[in-house]
This record gives structure tokens, sequence and C-alpha cells, in this order.
């Protein structure tokens, strides 16, 4: 069976002055796929991500993302993707509602369709209490589930998630896991980053990159067994350590 | 010798707890792990045996000064590395370490070969800006800084939170070679794989001790019988192992699913295997495994 | 002492690493001084004016050719009824009106003397007052001719004769000078040392210097003394601008000028070091010197609207405000050449803000986080 690629990249480059921060990186994300992006600090993967999602035009290469060209419709690609950063996600000084409506109205969502979704997903949360609590006051864990379910609330074919579970308790880490696998059994595509090393073995495939350029890229089993690896921390380290830069 | 004591600290925010009663104590030349979440009240305990904030309640002494009457005595002996980057951007490593010697008093010669293996590996770039560092790199310079006056003991608040694999296994090595000087060091973490790495362990959540204990003993300690279980269907594997029978906690860990049974014998591991292998799982590997320190985290956080 | 010349080794770093904000503050006076010296002029030239005579003759002549001939207005339309003079106005074909009163002439030289009116469109006050004065002065002169050349005193002459003292062109880099002077010294001391202070709360370096054996008090100092070197060069630069290209001397002693100019100095230092103890954030510390200082201090400190003519409840505001003073002091030192004595007031007053505003913040500083 065919499977249909929703993120495609050709020889994707970015160069910064004479500093190659991503060197010709290709590689196809499938439909619904948990797809792991992992590299060291420096190794470019956020510039890799800045282009895949609009924010930053290619030096050279080709991409498409959801099926536009990242270099001529970025505007297209910003309206099928959902972004979920550790750093930044939701407004700490709205209330719960309020950041839903907020997202929900900037991909032009229908007042209906936005009513009747929020009380859909707070139900789903066990949030419906905390509908007029502010951002703030919530817990780290429940923000970065809330904030990961408003970054799906317009069903994106795509999500990117930037760290989505940075510092947050081993519990709740698992919770947000089984959301990913949920939004994935959908439909949509996982494109996620992390330090977690136990992470990378939750996703369908990984990649590694090392000094701006994918090292690896297979199945969590098939690169432990590439790299004779007993863990995903293993293979990490093992490729990692070549590297010559350090940003 | 005791470094630290602590006794019942509390400190609140107005209505948020951010500390509710912990008690404490680390010896001379101990490296004393906090393990715990974002957001548990590490930072804030930190700042208090730091002797940046007072607490509502409770008592520590640090190197036997008191963290409230002699802030001053105590300020000379303490090496602190906060939770971000507080270095100066827009200065060299070089300018950014030599400003911290003179703020302590001292020249980097005087302490340099505390500091050497360290700074071996920022030397080629002595004369970069430290904003322009990479993230271990950062990291490494941080680390000098608060190490530059010989402090007698080093507060560590998540360094290395958004590091590498790589960088922060570095970093732990760099933390048992000051422990071999002598240094008493008191180090925060949300990597529960860490943990391993410490002498002792305090766990924590919502502002309390879960438990302090050697890593060791903490594992040994976990009471439930532990299971791991891998499949050629890892997501399926999940909901399909949560629902049997007998299994209590079950959820994804690494490339396995742990699970928990109900001590009353009700669980049947060829039971389960059967089952499995009749709803289409393949290459089914079940066994017996010790708990690790995140085992016991979700464990004791459950209660 | 080794420490403090670290600190201080170490602000000079940053802002000479900070090239923007550097040339932003070198560059600021010299900018000001150009856009208040020529753009923002206050001077008034070649302003149309239209007259009212309902009995022209020789004499309301003789007046009206000597308004036309001065530089500063044009007559530009001779009006018959006074329903005309609002009309006039209103469209803006003059923005004076010279209303002379029924047998202007004839009156001149009675006891009660002649009857005028001035009109003047007001929208711009400034300007309006201006323009008052000037007109007025044209006509106090013609009137103590007349009276010499009859023998008349000149108390029964049009009107009561306008003089102007100290800056007889009435040019208006004399006036906006020392205001320039007041408004730049306390946003470079106020506003930069206060954003520097909170800059390290900010990123996280206060926290890390304050449990290190440092006293808070080093920290703070060594932050203004850049500053203070920087506000020296500016004072410097200000002088020499508006001596050469202003053309507005330095009528007084330099050495009581530069003395009290050293003391607003330390005063906005210290203003700065009380804004930083309140902020924890650079953008809040900018918006208390924005809001707080440089908006009341270009409004009510005299550098632009005379004092006595703001409102009492807001005259209030400006006599706490330290540029008032020292805008007041530059005048009296620098444009009127009086020596130091006359401006003791203003300079006690400087000094008493001053030690209020540094023991204030000392109390104010911690020596912990909260």
């Amino acid at each position: 069976m065919e499977r249909e690629i929703v993120i495609h990249t050709e020889e994707l480059t970015k160069r910064f002055g004479n500093f190659t921060a991503v060197d010709r990186i290709s590689f196809d994300v499938y439909k619904g796929e948990v797809f792991g992006f992992l590299g060291a600090n420096g190794a470019g993967k956020t510039t890799a991500m800045r282009m895949l999602c609009g924010l930053s035009r290619p030096t050279s290469g080709t991409g498409t993302v959801a099926g536009y060209d990242i270099s001529r419709q970025y505007e297209k690609i910003k309206s099928s993707i959902g972004y979920m950063s550790q750093k930044f996600s939701l407004y700490e000084d709205l209330k719960v509602w309020e950041n839903i409506r907020l997202y929900a109205g900037i991909y032009g969502m229908k007042d209906k369709e936005i009513e009747r979704k929020t009380a859909e997903l707070l139900e789903r949360l066990h949030f419906t209490r905390e509908r007029n609590a502010m951002v703030r006051s919530l817990p780290l864990g429940w923000k970065q589930k809330l904030a990961f379910s408003v970054s799906i609330f317009h069903d994106p074919a795509i999500v990117f998630l930037d760290e989505p579970t940075g510092g947050v308790d081993p519990y709740t880490r698992r919770q947000f896991w089984e959301m990913i696998y949920e939004a994935a059994d959908r439909g949509i595509t996982v494109f996620v980053t992390t330090h977690y090393m136990d992470e990378a073995e939750y996703c369908d495939r990984v990649s590694i990159m090392v000094d701006g350029r994918i090292d690896a890229l297979d199945t969590p089993a098939n690169l432990k067994a590439q790299f004779g690896a007993e863990s995903m921390d293993e293979v990490f380290r093992s490729l990692a350590r070549k590297a010559e830069r350090s940003e | 010798m005791l470094s630290v004591e602590v006794s019942d600290i509390r400190k609140r925010y107005g209505d948020t707890v951010a500390l509710d009663g912990v008690s404490f104590n680390v010896g001379k030349g101990e490296l004393f792990g906090i393990i715990g979440p974002d957001g548990a009240g590490k930072t804030t305990l930190f700042r208090i045996i730091a002797t940046l904030i007072l607490a509502d309640e409770g008592t520590a002494t640090v190197e036997g000064f008191d963290v409230v009457k002699d802030y001053k005595e105590l300020r000379k002996r303490i090496g602190y590395m906060p939770g971000r980057f507080s270095l100066y951007q827009d200065l060299t490593v070089e300018e950014n370490l030599s400003f911290f010697a003179s703020v302590f008093g001292t020249t980097i010669k005087e302490n340099y070969y505390l500091i050497e293996n360290i700074y071996k590996m920022l030397e080629p770039f002595r004369k970069r800006r430290a904003g322009k560092l990479s993230g271990g790199m950062k990291q490494k310079l941080a680390l000098c800084c608060a190490l530059i006056h010989k402090p007698d003991i080093l507060y560590l608040d998540e360094p290395t939170t958004g590091v590498d694999p790589v960088s922060r296994k570095e970093f732990w090595e760099m933390l048992k070679k000051l422990q071999q000087d002598g240094i008493t060091i008191i180090v925060s973490t949300p990597y529960m794989d860490e943990a391993v790495l410490c002498d002792r362990i305090a766990l924590i959540k919502e502002g309390r001790f879960m438990t302090i204990d050697t890593p060791e003993n903490i594992r040994a300690g976990f009471a439930d019988e532990l299971w791991a279980v891998r499949s050629d269907r890892m997501h399926e594997l999940l909901y399909a192992v949560r629902s049997f029978r007998g299994v209590d906690n079950c959820y994804a860990f690494g490339e396995t699913v742990h699970f928990t049974t109900f001590g009353d014998g009700s669980f049947s591991p060829d039971a389960l295997k059967d089952r499995l292998r009749a709803v289409g799982h393949g290459d089914i590997r079940l066994e017996r495994t010790r708990a690790t320190i995140e085992d016991c985290y979700m464990s004791l956080a459950r209660e | 002492m080794r420490q403090f010349g670290a600190f201080i080794r170490k602000e000079f770093f940053h802002i000479l690493r900070d090239r923007r904000t550097m040339l932003i503050v070198l560059v600021m006076p010299v900018v000001l001084i150009i856009l208040f010296g020529f753009a923002l002029s206050t001077e008034v030239r070649n302003v149309n004016v239209a007259i009212l005579a309902p009995e022209p003759d020789d004499m309301t002549r003789r007046i009206v050719e000597r308004i036309d001939a001065s530089e500063y207005f044009t007559v530009v339309r001779w009006l018959d009824t006074p329903t005309e003079i609002h009309e006039t106005l209103r469209a803006g074909e003059a923005q004076l009106v010279v209303a002379f009163g029924q047998h202007f002439s004839g009156n001149l030289f009675s006891p009660d003397g002649s009857q005028m009116q001035l009109v003047v469109d007001a929208s711009d006050a400034n300007m309006a007052r201006s323009y008052i004065s000037y007109a007025g002065g044209i006509i106090a002169d013609f009137s103590r001719e007349m009276a010499a050349g009859t023998g008349t005193s000149a108390q029964e002459g049009i009107s009561s004769s306008v003089q102007f003292l100290y800056n007889p062109q009435m040019k208006s880099a004399y006036h906006f000078v020392p205001g320039i002077m007041g408004l730049i010294m306390m946003l470079i001391c106020a506003m930069m040392t206060s954003i520097s202070i909170v800059r390290e709360k900010e990123m996280g370096t206060m926290e890390v210097l304050l449990v290190s054996p440092v006293r808070p008090i080093y920290i703070v100092v060594s932050k203004m003394v850049p500053y203070f070197v920087i506000s020296c060069i500016n004072l410097i630069t200000i002088l020499l601008l508006s001596v050469f290209v202003l053309g507005v001397p330095v009528a007084g002693s330099l050495l009581s000028l530069c003395l009290v100019s050293l003391l607003y100095i330390v005063t906005n230092l210290s203003l700065g070091l009380l804004i930083s103890t309140m902020a924890n954030m650079q953008v809040i510390a900018l918006m208390i010197s924005g809001l707080v200082l440089m908006v009341p201090t270009m409004i009510l400190s005299g550098m632009i609207f005379p004092i006595e003519s703001i409102p009492r409840v807001l005259q209030f505001v400006s006599y706490i405000l330290p540029p008032t003073w020292y805008i007041a002091a530059v005048r009296k030192l620098m444009i009127q050449g009086l020596p130091w004595i006359f401006a003791w007031k203003e300079t006690v007053i400087l000094l008493a803000m001053t030690i209020v505003l540094i023991a204030t913040s000392l109390k104010q500083l911690k020596h912990r986080l909260e």
C-alpha cells in the first residue's frame, strides 16, 4: 500500500553567511505518523523546523508540507499546520476558554463549531471545571496538555511539537504521549523534537541530525539494530559524539 | 559532618504553596539530587538555602551558618548556578570569568586548578561572547563562574534542562570530579535517569519531599510487582495490557510497556501472552523487571 | 576597591558593545538641539496682519507702515467693519488684527490716551504671545518717538512700553537650550541607569551577584559611573553646539554652570537608582522614565511653556520635578549671566532632592530577591 506523504524535502539547505545550519537534508514523513526529530543542541533542528513551518526561507533545495511549497506557499502551510513549543504556547493571562477561542478564531473557525468543539475538548481533558481558570494558575503538565489540544484544535494536517514535555512530571509526560497517539490515530501527522530518549522510542520513526545533516533515519528498532545498541540513548550518543561543531 | 541542615521549610506565594514542610540534611562532600518536575518547588528551595529569599517558616543552616542571620558569611562560601543562563551575554568567556573572580575577591589564577578540566574545553572560545556559545558551552562557563571562588558548597538548579543527552553526560562526569575535590554539591533535575548518578536523592512533588534515600534503596523499596512487556504493535499494546485482569498501573516506558499488578495473585503472565497473541500481537516478550527511579517516582506520586 | 574596579570595567564593556544605544545616546543631544533650534523655532517672521482703521489718517498709516516694514509682520488686508475681524482670523488669512479705536489720532495726546486693540489667533498660545509682544514693541517704540517729538510724556502714549532683556532678538534658542539640557541629562542618567540595573534583574545575573559577597551598593554605584561620564560628554556637546551653532553664548560663569549641571546629573542618577528599585522589568523602567519623567518634563518644567501659565494644580507637579529647578538655574546662569548667588534657591532645592532620592533608594535597595 502506497502511503500518503505529507512532508517531503529534497536537499533542503539553510546558510547564515558561511555557516551552513542545515545541510542538504532529504526525507519524507507519512500521514498519521509520529516522527521524532532528534539532534544535539546546535545540530540544526530548530532551523530545519522553521523552514518546514514556513517561517524561514531555504537557501537552496525544495520541500513541500501538506502539499504546499515551503518557499512559495508558506501562507497556505501556516493554515494547515499546528505548532506548539515548550517556551511559548498559551497566553498566561487569558482564561482557558479564551485561549481556545483565540486560536480557533485565528484559524477562521465558525462560532458554532468552536463552541461545540470547546465543550468536547474540555470534557475529554477533564477540564470542564477549569474552563474559566486563568492559564497562569494551571500546573505545567496541564498547560502543556491544553496547549497541545489547542494546537490541533483546527484539525491540521501536521502538528509540530518543539520539546513539548520539557520539565513535565513523568506521569503527565505519558498522558501527553497518549494524546499524541490519539491525534496520530485521527490522521494528524506529529512531528516532534525531544531530549528525553525514552520518548524517542515512542515515535514511529526517528531522524537524528548531526552538524546540519540527517545522519540516521529509521524506526527505533531498526536504528538500535543498525548501531548494535541497547537503547535509543546509545544510538544517539554514538552518533552525536561524531559532531564537530557546537552551534 | 553535615554541610546542610534544613528543617521544616515552608514558603507560599499568595495562594500557591511553593514549599510545604521540607526537611533534609546533606553530608559534607555528598552529591545530593533533588528530582522532580518543573513547578515542584526546586528553585524556591535553592533560593532559600542560597540566602536569596526568606522562608515563611522553618530553619536552614549551611556550612554551620544560618541562611537568614549569617547570610553575609555564607555568601562567600556558596557557588550558585541558577536555572537559566545567568552570565553576561555581551561579555566574552574570559571577561565573564575574570569578572566573577573579582566579585568574589579572587583571581582566575588562584583557583585555576579547580576549573582547569572544564575551562580547557572553553579555552578555544576565550574571546567569544558568552551569548554566542552553544548550550553545552554556556553551561560549562556558568559552572566555571560558580566555581571560581572555590566554594565549599555548590548549588546547581536544573543545570541540564534543555541540554542534549551527550552534553548532559559530560556535565555529570564533571560533577563527579568536583565531588572528588571535596565540594558538596546539591543539584536539581527533571530527568529521572540522572538520579542514579547522585549519592542520595530527594523526590519532590508539589512542594513536598516524597522520599529521601540512596537511589539504590529507593529502587529496592518499590513495593509492587513490576513487569515489562513488548510486542510488534507497541501502541495497541498499552491499551490491551491496561484492560487485562490483575493489571494495576500501566504506562509506556521507553521501548517497553511497564505495568504493576495487584498483589492478590489475580494476574497470570501466561494468560496475558495468550490474550495478546489472540488480538494479533507478535514477537511478544514479557518479563519481570526492576523498578527505575522513574517507576518509583510515579508510584510515589500516585499515593 | 578591586571589586568596584571590575564592576566599572564591566559596565563600560556593556555600553561600548551596544553600539546602537551608544550612538543614540551620543547623537540624541545633537539631533534635539538642531530640531529645537531650527525646525521648531518660535521665532516670528512675516506673520500676516490685517488692519481695522475706522478713521484712517496719517497717524494710523504711519503705524501700519511701521508694522509692515518690520521683518516680523506683513500687512495683507484692510478691514472695513469689526465683524470682519473674526472672519479673517478664522479663515487663516491673518494671524493678527490691529484694530484702531474711534478718534484714534484725536485722542492720542489726550490724558486718556488712544484706544487700540490687538486681536490674535491664540490657538498656538506661545506664538500668539510672541506676536503680541512684537507688535506691542513696535507700537511702543512709535509711541515713544511721538512723545519725544511733541514733548509730552510717554505715559500718555499708546500703550505701555515693552522691552526685551537678555534675548533682544527674541531667539527661541535662548529659550530651548536650557530645556534641552534638562531633558537630555534626565533621559541619559535616570532612564539609562535604571534600565541597566533592571536588565540585570531580568537576565538573572542579579541573582548570581546577590549570592556573592559583593555589597549591593557597589553594584548600583558602579552602574552610575559610566552614565555620569556620558552625561558629562553630553553637557559639553550641548554647550559647544549652543555657543557655536545656535549662537547662544554662556553669559555667566562657566564654572558655576558646570557645577550646577554636575549636581543635576547626580540628582538624576539617584532618580534612576530609585526607579530601578521599583521595577523588575526593563519595559516597566522604560515606562516609568518615559511617562512619569519625560512627558511631565516636556510639558511642566518650563522647558516649553512658562510655568506661570500652567494651572495651579499642575504647577505643584512642576515644582517637584528636578528639571524645573535646573532649567531655571541654567536660564539665570547661562542666558541672563547672573552670578551664582542668584541661583542659590535652585541649587539648594536640587541638593535637597538628591539627598532625599539617595536616602530613599538606599533604603529600598535589597540584599535579597524579594
